[in-house]
């Protein structure tokens, strides 16, 4: 069975009903992943690489190594393509690429994998080549065919054209099919940009504002069974004894088994099995489960800071004897809590097991991670292992897995089965929540001097929290026991500090930790920016023209989007106007550069932010639209965060936060009005998915402290030390 | 049994009164543009129309269903719905687009109720719909260029 027929059979199955709806579907490129768009008989007959399908009827198939989550890849990455084939964008469709290390690896990582803010970065270059060389080959069809001379055909809108002959690809493609590709085609200046660089709608909005597109818990297959599992409810606990006498009493279960991950309750439908999990008596032992209390926890953290077990991650002059020096030392603990990433399709996966194949589908994020755990838990050789990456409902880190957490749950269900089927698992929010793998909570205790000028003259920052990478595959990427997603942000500052030291403390738990959109940036951006402002205050220095004066000579991207932020805002040096007060703040990530300024209002004690104005780096400008969108979630992403999320183990180590009530999120009333200018650049692009987030949460916190005097050291703003 | 319309369509099922009819909906009738986010009533991904009223679909038990009048996603198609949706798309307000059935549903209804609404009037209707992408300056902008077509 080749990858389009099943995907056509498993479409024509799911999506028994798509329903036609009064709005274009022709002239707008669409995503494959979504609906199915090449009727019977227009099978691609061009395949230059692996990127690039091209059929009959002109429609250009991009194979997208990146998994679509919202943050624009399928979009993106077939306008790198169609720029360089000179396509016309209504012609290009996308698709999800299969599992395949090596054909479709991440060139930052090499593997296929959809993280840090990459996907553009390390594609630029790459599909710009793939589209180039399909190109070329296309040109020298038409050459051939019509006895023309190469260098006289011209394409246009996806049709090429030689004096008084014209051609769109299509008739093309069999021919084309029949040529070698070029090793090495040139690409385009960017000066030759007809789609880089302009707005373009995206791939899937028609189909996700219609209920059409299709998602991993949308999927059905003959004779699929539900699955839930009982976790434990303490993160590193595991199933000591169970009774499921009452939950297989319950109508429309079939099975409960115990597995690695917890209790497995099998039904007829999602209802039965939440039903069958509710009525389930489990016994757990907690020797190896995190047992302390969050805020106890966050003691013995804070009390590691002073432990002297610290690793340096940076060092510049001698920071001790400046710091002693000096008769103004300002000191401040900055206290951050785990954080769920919360996505809003909570975890699943489908997995069908037949004859000794295996096909499983999901939000896989490292699908070569999962395909192989399919393929150890089920005792199959890798290549019996088909793994379809479906468009996720969200992720911002939750599905960047190591660990193949969903591919290790969905095939130990299979194998406990132990038959063939098909069955599908789904996590609930409280699941989702409860579940672990947190953005690491995190104390940062700072100290810092100034001088009678004013002048910043020591800076030290020590950083205690868990390290995401150790204990997994990504432990080989650590070097001399550090792990740089710890500290990421509190280290090479754009900032000319004569003496600074930032120190590293691990500390240890069993509460499983991951990349939470921004990683290190989600807390180092919050410490640095609100201490310098701080620093930049004690020295009588204003927060923008302070930052900008501190600059290394070489920040020029820095200096740039402070200079345009503080254009867009107005920016006076008056930090509070009226009833509202300003907060700057600048912060460099994944290699793009980004400025906020931020408008507070105080609402009965609690901060009402009602506009962010935000310039932003990030080299080559593929597709303005997505990057503005980016950048608006990404403030509205942080900005709840910090107003309101904390996850907290209560006594024992049972998570409190279970649901939406306790875990609130930020609401349309609560979101700012956002305005984003993007600087022009011919340099490569950088990312976009998460840069945007960490300013928000310092812009917003020097704002409300200009504005009210209250200075927010422990996050949330709703807890103790906050509003 | 119990019996009720869907989308226009007649359809009985035989499930435990108190099953959710967000969980009808998808694993009986197949319809999965209603979405599961939360199961209590928190985030309205799961928003459909019942007798005319927006509803929380997760905590809406069959029980009670006996004769409603229900429709989806996949099924509205009143002038604010296909005005809200192609709004939706021209201004590609999805990002991930877990939440947008929902989305779609509420800012149809509040358009059906209210034909103009100001700032408030859409924070308010649309408060019950968590987006955590933040699409909701989209959101906002969508529903205005909605109402204006729908002016003509």
């Amino acid at each position: 069975m080749t990858i389009t027929q099943s995907r056509r059979n498993f479409l024509a199955t799911s999506l028994g009903l798509v329903i036609a709806v009064a709005l274009p579907m022709r002239g707008r490129a669409q995503s494959g992943a979504a609906l199915a768009f090449q009727p019977d008989g227009t099978e691609p007959t061009f395949a230059p690489n692996a990127f690039i399908r091209v059929a009959e009827d002109d429609t250009v198939t991009v194979i997208i190594k990146h998994i679509e989550f919202g943050q624009g890849p399928f979009t993106g990455l077939s306008t790198l393509v169609a720029e360089e084939m000179d396509a016309d964008w209504s012609q290009m469709r996308a698709e999800s690429a299969p599992a395949d290390d090596e054909k479709y690896k991440n060139l930052l990582f090499g593997l296929q994998a959809t993280g840090g803010s990459t996907a553009m970065a390390n594609s630029y270059t790459q599909m710009r080549k793939a589209g180039a060389a399909a190109r070329a080959m296309l040109v020298q069809a038409a050459a051939e065919d019509w006895g023309v001379d190469a260098s006289t055909i011209t394409i246009s809108g996806g049709v090429l054209t030689s004096g008084d002959k014209f051609s769109t690809f299509g008739p093309l493609a069999a021919k084309a099919a029949m040529l070698t590709p070029p090793e090495d085609p040139p690409v385009k200046d960017p000066k030759d940009f007809v789609l880089i660089g302009k707005d373009r709608p995206k791939l899937d909005s028609l189909a996700k504002s219609t209920g059409s597109a299709v998602f991993t818990m949308d999927m059905d297959l003959p004779g699929m069974e539900y699955v839930v599992i009982r976790h434990a409810p303490m993160l590193g606990g595991a199933v000591a004894s169970f009774d499921d006498a009452d939950a297989l009493k319950v109508p429309g279960v079939t099975a409960v088994r115990q597995i690695p991950q917890g209790i497995a309750v099998y039904a007829t439908s999602t209802h039965a099995a939440l039903s069958g999990r509710n009525a389930l008596t489990v016994e757990w032992d907690n020797s190896a489960a995190e047992t302390r209390t969050s805020a106890q926890m966050m003691e013995d953290f804070a009390a590691l800071a002073n432990s002297g077990e610290a690793r340096a991650a940076e060092e510049v002059g001698d920071v001790d004897a400046s710091l002693s020096e000096s008769q103004n030392v300002i000191e401040m603990e900055f206290r951050f809590p785990y954080l769920a990433h919360a996505p809003m399709e909570p975890l699943d996966a489908v997995i069908q097991v037949k004859e000794g194949s295996a096909e499983t589908w999901g939000g896989y994020q490292f699908p070569g991670f999962d395909r192989q755990a399919v393929a150890g838990t089920l005792g199959l050789p890798v290549e019996n292992v088909k793994l379809n990456v479906m468009l996720a409902g969200g992720s911002f880190g939750r599905r960047a897995q190591p660990s193949a957490q969903i591919g290790n749950e969905i095939s130990a269900i299979a194998k406990a089965a132990g038959r063939d089927g098909a069955w599908k698992l789904i996590w609930t929010r409280e699941d989702d929540l409860a579940g672990g793998y947190y953005r690491p909570m995190t104390v940062h205790k700072m100290r810092g001097a100034v001088d009678t000028d004013g002048n910043i003259i020591g800076w030290h920052d020590v950083i205690v929290n868990q390290s995401i990478m150790a204990g997994g595959p990504m432990e080989q990427m650590m070097k001399d026991g550090k792990d740089p997603t710890s500290y990421e942000g509190a280290v090479k500052m754009p900032y000319d500090l004569a003496n600074l030291r930032v120190d590293w403390v691990r500390a240890e738990s069993a509460v499983p930790v991951l990349w939470w959109r921004s990683v290190g940036h989600s807390h180092t951006g919050y410490a640095t920016e609100v201490f310098l402002d701080h620093l930049l205050e004690a020295g009588g220095k204003d927060p923008l023209q302070g930052r900008l004066d501190l600059l290394k000579g070489d920040m020029g991207r820095d200096r740039a989007v402070l200079e345009k932020v503080a254009e867009m805002a107005d920016w006076d040096g008056t930090k509070v106007k009226g009833d509202k007060g300003y907060g700057v703040a600048l912060h460099e990530s994944f290699g793009t550069y980004v400025a906020q300024i931020a408008e507070v209002e105080d609402r009965d004690g609690f901060p009402h932010v009602t506009k962010v104005w935000c310039a932003v780096d990030c080299g080559v400008a593929v597709n303005p639209n997505v990057i503005r969108a980016q950048i608006e979630g990404g403030i509205g992403y942080g900005l709840g965060t910090v107003l309101f999320n904390a996850v907290t183990l209560g006594e024992g180590g049972v998570v409190q936060e279970q649901n939406f009530d306790t875990y609130r999120m930020l609401r349309i009333n609560e979101m700012p009005a956002v305005e984003v200018e993007i600087i022009e650049s011919a340099l490569d692009p950088t990312g976009i998915g998460e840069p945007g987030t960490p300013p928000v949460g310092p812009a917003v916190a020097n704002a409300w402290r200009a504005l009210t005097g209250t200075n927010v050291t422990t996050l949330p703003f709703l807890s103790a030390n906050g509003a | 049994m119990t019996t009720f319309t869907v989308n226009g369509e007649e359809r009985t099922v035989d499930v435990p009164g108190d099953t959710p009819l967000l969980w009808v909906l998808r694993d009986e009738l197949k319809l999965t543009g209603t979405k599961f986010g939360c199961g209590v009533a928190q985030c309205g991904a799961c928003t459909v129309m019942l007798d005319g009223m927006t509803r929380r679909s997760c905590v809406t038990p069959v029980s009670m269903l006996e004769g409603a009048d229900i429709q989806t996603i996949e099924g509205l198609d009143t002038p604010e719905a296909i005005a809200v949706q192609a709004a939706w798309t021209a201004i590609d307000v999805p990002q991930c687009g877990w939440c947008q059935s929902g989305q779609v549903v509420s800012a149809a209804a509040l358009l059906y109720e209210i034909p103009n609404p100001t700032d408030e009037q859409i924070d308010q209707a649309m408060a019950g719909n968590i987006c955590r992408c933040a699409t909701y300056v989209r959101i906002r902008q969508a529903i205005k260029d909605a109402a204006k077509t729908l002016e003509g």
